[in-house]
């Protein structure tokens, strides 16, 4: 009998509708408890037994793994934060009902860093994920327990979130398959708020084929989230099959620069290769602002953390310090509930929204915001999908740069971009480096046209077969 | 040195919708305490917020009602602060694009020396926002509690221009707008319930000098008599101050009413830094000409339109067609009260006396008026007809109130019937004359006043039922004569 937990998500879902999804439930269950206390990929994890044979939906019950920071009805969310521990919601995220309806069985409910704020999972209170690919590496962050889990092998597939590469930059370092859709594209009711305006949800897979399923299922507009769009979705699944012949695929300058792992951009340039074989265009372009990306950033996005955190206060739910007035209360409580990081984005947020601060960071944040939007409009009047690497370097070292926010920030310089324009983009495996560390090229597109972007994963892919190479566990 | 009070109000309007602003949750009061929550008025993590229209609307009606620019763009913005009846730690509001631009209302109001003249107070702007919860303390030793029931409610705030001169003017300021807010029917208005609120800016300079002095914001104002009162202490003590060599630092203080003072509550270096930053869970968007169009078609007939129609139509006085139109429904019942026939000027009178007495006395509304507006004017018929007396009218509205019977039935019932046959009322007069000769000598000695006593003795042996006009064109020619 083959693995079930090798199986892709496609697989499962044809093994389900032969004989039910229990026997996936069972050795996911034994596999995750075999492997969770090296990996520390899951919260929480297992899944009530199924006894109905047949499951209604597309998914027929297989198990799916949640990003820790999606509310569950019922069930403990923590955003691997302790000001969040034992905290229960009374309602589901719409991608949860989504997923329900859709026949999911919720399975794990995987680590990240502290909030999303973080490249590498270790700043979650719960203890940092590891690598599955090297123990003794991060899987990237901050959706690291959805990546690590799917790459594992403990779960068919997870969700993600994705503010500044969260989803792609995990499945770069993970060996997966990661895809942020377009702002608006999935609903983010009910998904715990880093920086509302970059947020996206978005599936991490083995395979392309698996995302798209995936797609299928979370995309469309959502009446309880005024930031989702009312735009069609296209069956994700049937614009994998088309060739590549004319798809204009751009290089950008930009993104081959100094400080790159020599390693991954030729795995790059040779992906670029491979597809000019395959029948696609491939062109030089600019995206002169992308220097400025990380430093709009950090400050767009931690202002709105800084807002979107102080909820947490120690009045309604999770953590409360009892004390004796409530200046102390407040102070109490979110010092000892927040980690360092948190603290530290959420300083820097109240700081560039302060009077006297607000125009010269925030404001002139929102205007170099709207160049690199247009940096991409320009770009996407040439092209039609553009091919980066996803990560300047592949998994590093647990410690290796906690001391060092700067360096931390820059492992996001490629991936950031996509969410200061809101267009789709997503990571794929396209190799190896010497040292047997997986690889990840980035495929971004215009807004709403996942089509094209998920055609050219889908056709690298199938080429290479890489996705079929899997970590020594 | 004379000095002049410069006045700006920031009034909090509860808009009146059947859900909060950003969620589907009831905003119906006193219910028990948060069972009118939900994710999103809780600010659960996770929940996001989606605009009500029908505050939308309310919101536009009230800014098309004070000429206000209502906006083509708007957005919302998260204003930040730490406070336990904010769930969220930020409240949405509007800070750069609020859904009403400049605007104004034009008041009525008296002078010091008592005359009557209109004001053009300059609206600011009137945006959406929504409330927050409510502290209790009451009766728990060990904490406080938060009923979120409030919180979320859509409320308007609408700022005034720094245009009003003295607390008489505040407060018929304050008036005419809630007049407007009752006309548009977007809120209930009642400060006791906190469905209007508002604070007061107020600075003082030498009369004469263009630029305004460092201006002191009042809170904890629960009616608008309080406002008055609270303005006018605040511009003695400036005065004073500012006499004393004083310097007036700004400031946010508190009325306290039972002292009748006002007192320091924060600086302005302890004010919050709101970092107000655009709320991204909601997106800005365009308002629609039709939509704005078609609040406009349905506005009806505001305050100051209708004193002025009342004015010309009826021919009543300024003050009184002012008075009527204060509040819509008196309006109303003044207006149908002469279509059923009513002199105009008799049911102005007659509503502004003996209506309203009797309805503060019993505490009830105008809305809940036993005597119906067609009732009340057949009433006025009979006193015009001089069927009935004045004071006999009097009692038979009382009657009329307590028995929900018609005027002329009563009468009738009775035999409340004034006297106007001229013959009995010779014979009662001439049996007066005759029983009270002191009075006629006074009369005659020029006492006028002694002609009461005489009125007094022909009215008992009527029964109060003579025609006292007529009765005392008889009298004057019977002592003359």
């Amino acid at each position: 009998m083959t693995d079930l937990c090798s199986l892709t998500l496609k697989e499962a879902i044809e093994f389900a509708k032969k004989d039910g999804a229990q026997p996936l439930l069972e050795a996911f269950q034994k596999r995750a408890t075999a492997l969770n206390p090296k990996i520390n990929a899951f919260l929480r994890f297992g899944a009530a037994p199924i006894n109905k044979r047949e499951i209604p939906g597309l998914l027929q019950g297989v198990p799916v793994s949640i990003k820790d920071n999606i509310c569950i009805d019922g069930r403990e969310v923590t955003c691997a934060s302790k000001i969040l521990a034992g905290h229960v919601p009374p309602y589901n995220a719409t991608v949860i009902e989504k997923l329900k309806s859709a026949g999911a069985t919720l399975f794990g409910q995987c680590n990240m860093d502290e909030f999303a704020f973080g490249s590498s999972c270790e700043t979650s209170a719960f203890g940092a994920c590891r690598n599955p690919w090297d123990l003794e590496r991060v899987p990237g962050g901050s959706s690291g327990g959805s990546a690590a889990s799917v790459a594992a092998d403990m779960t068919l597939a997870a969700l993600g979130s994705d503010t500044g590469g969260s989803i792609r930059q995990p499945a770069a370092l993970c060996g997966v398959v990661g895809v942020k859709p377009t702002y608006g594209r999935v609903s983010r009711y009910g998904l715990i708020a880093f920086g509302s305006s970059f947020d996206q949800i978005g599936p991490i897979t083995k395979t392309v084929e698996d995302a798209a399923i995936l797609m299928n299922i979370l995309c469309g507009h959502d009446p309880k989230d005024s930031t989702s769009s009312p735009e069609r979705v296209p069956d994700f699944t049937q614009s994998l099959k088309r060739d590549l012949k004319g798809l204009r695929i751009g290089l950008p300058k930009e993104y081959f620069i100094e400080g790159i792992d020599p390693e991954i951009e030729k795995s790059v340039r040779a992906a670029a290769d491979l597809y000019k074989k395959l029948g696609a265009e491939i062109k030089s372009i600019s995206l002169p602002h992308t220097e400025h990306s990380v430093a709009v950033y950090y400050i767009v996005a931690v202002a709105e953390a800084s807002s979107n955190l102080g909820r947490f206060d120690g009045v309604e739910y999770g953590l409360r310090v009892p004390t004796k007035d409530l200046r102390e209360m407040y102070f109490e409580t979110r010092d000892q509930g927040f980690g360092q990081e948190a603290k530290r984005r959420i300083l820097l947020g109240t700081f560039v929204l302060s009077a006297g601060y607000y125009e010269a960071y925030y404001l002139k944040g929102q205007k170099v915001r709207t160049l690199i939007r247009q940096d991409f409009e320009k770009a996407f009047k040439e092209v039609d999908v553009i091919l980066s690497p996803t990560s300047p370097t592949a998994a590093f070292k647990i410690g290796e740069k906690v001391a060092d926010p700067i360096a931390m920030y820059l492992s996001d310089i490629f991936t950031i971009p996509a969410n200061l324009a809101g267009i789709p983009a997503m990571s794929v495996p396209c190799g190896f480096t010497s040292g047997g560390l997986p690889i990840g090229m980035q495929l971004m597109a215009r807004p709403f046209d996942e089509s094209a972007m998920l055609r050219a994963a889908y056709a690298f892919e199938q080429e290479t077969g890489i996705y079929k190479k899997k970590p020594k566990l | 040195m004379n000095y002049e009070p410069v006045i700006g109000l920031e009034v909090h309007v509860q808009l009146k919708t059947w859900s909060k602003l950003f969620c589907s949750c009831s905003t119906e009061f006193g219910a028990e305490g948060n069972s009118h929550t939900c994710p999103v008025c809780l600010g659960w993590p996770g929940s996001l917020p989606v605009l009500n229209e029908a505050a939308l609307k309310l919101g536009i009606r009230v800014g098309l009602a004070l000429n206000c620019k209502v906006a083509e763009r708007l957005k919302f913005d998260r204003k930040n602060y730490f406070y336990p009846d904010l769930p969220k730690a930020y409240q949405i509001s509007q800070f750069d694009m609020p859904v009403n631009g400049k605007g104004e209302l034009l008041i009525e109001t008296k002078t010091a020396d008592g005359k009557m003249i209109e004001r053009k107070i300059g609206i600011t702007r009137a945006h959406l926002e929504e409330d927050a919860g409510k502290l209790l303390h009451e009766g728990i030793t060990d904490g406080s509690l938060v009923d979120y029931n409030r919180g979320g409610i859509p409320l308007l705030e609408i700022v005034s221009e720094p245009d009003l001169r003295s607390p008489q003017e505040a407060y018929d300021y304050l008036t005419a707008l809630k007049a407007i807010l009752q006309y548009v029917e977007v809120s209930d208005c009642d400060m006791e319930k906190g469905s209007l609120r508002c604070d007061a800016n107020v600075s003082v300079r030498p009369v004469g000098q263009e630029k305004f002095g460092t201006k002191v914001e009042i809170k904890n104002l629960n009616s608008f008599k309080m406002v008055q009162k609270a303005i006018q202490y605040e511009i003695e003590r400036q005065t004073e101050a500012i006499e004393g060599g004083e310097t007036i630092v700004q400031e946010t203080r508190l009325w306290d009413d039972g002292k009748g003072t006002t007192f320091s509550m924060r600086s302005k270096e302890e004010a919050h830094d709101y970092r107000y930053f655009p709320e991204p869970d909601l997106v800005p968007f365009t308002l629609s000409l039709e939509l704005v169009k078609s609040i406009e078609a349905t506005l009806p007939e505001l305050p100051m339109a209708r004193a002025k129609r009342f004015i010309k139509e009826f021919g009543i006085p300024e003050y009184d067609a002012y008075v009527l139109v204060q509040e819509k429904k008196l309006a109303e019942y003044f207006e149908a009260c002469v279509r059923e026939g009513a002199g105009a000027k008799t049911a102005s009178n007659w509503i502004q006396t003996e209506l309203l007495a009797m309805l503060n006395a019993k505490n009830i509304a105008i809305e809940d008026c036993p005597v119906a507006s067609k009732e009340f004017a057949g009433l006025l018929k009979l006193v015009e007809a001089g069927t009935v007396s004045g004071k006999t009218a009097k009692d038979v509205l009382q009657e009329m109130a307590a028995t929900g019977k018609a005027a002329d039935v009563i009468v009738k019932e009775k035999g409340l019937t004034q006297v106007s046959d001229t013959g009995l009322i010779e014979k009662a007069v001439e049996k007066a004359i005759a029983a009270n000769p002191v009075a006629v000598a006074e009369f005659k000695a020029g006492k006028q006043k002694a002609l009461g006593a005489l009125v007094g003795a022909i009215m008992k042996e009527t029964q109060g039922k003579a025609n006292p006009k007529i009765v005392n064109e008889i009298l004057q020619k019977k002592l003359q004569g």
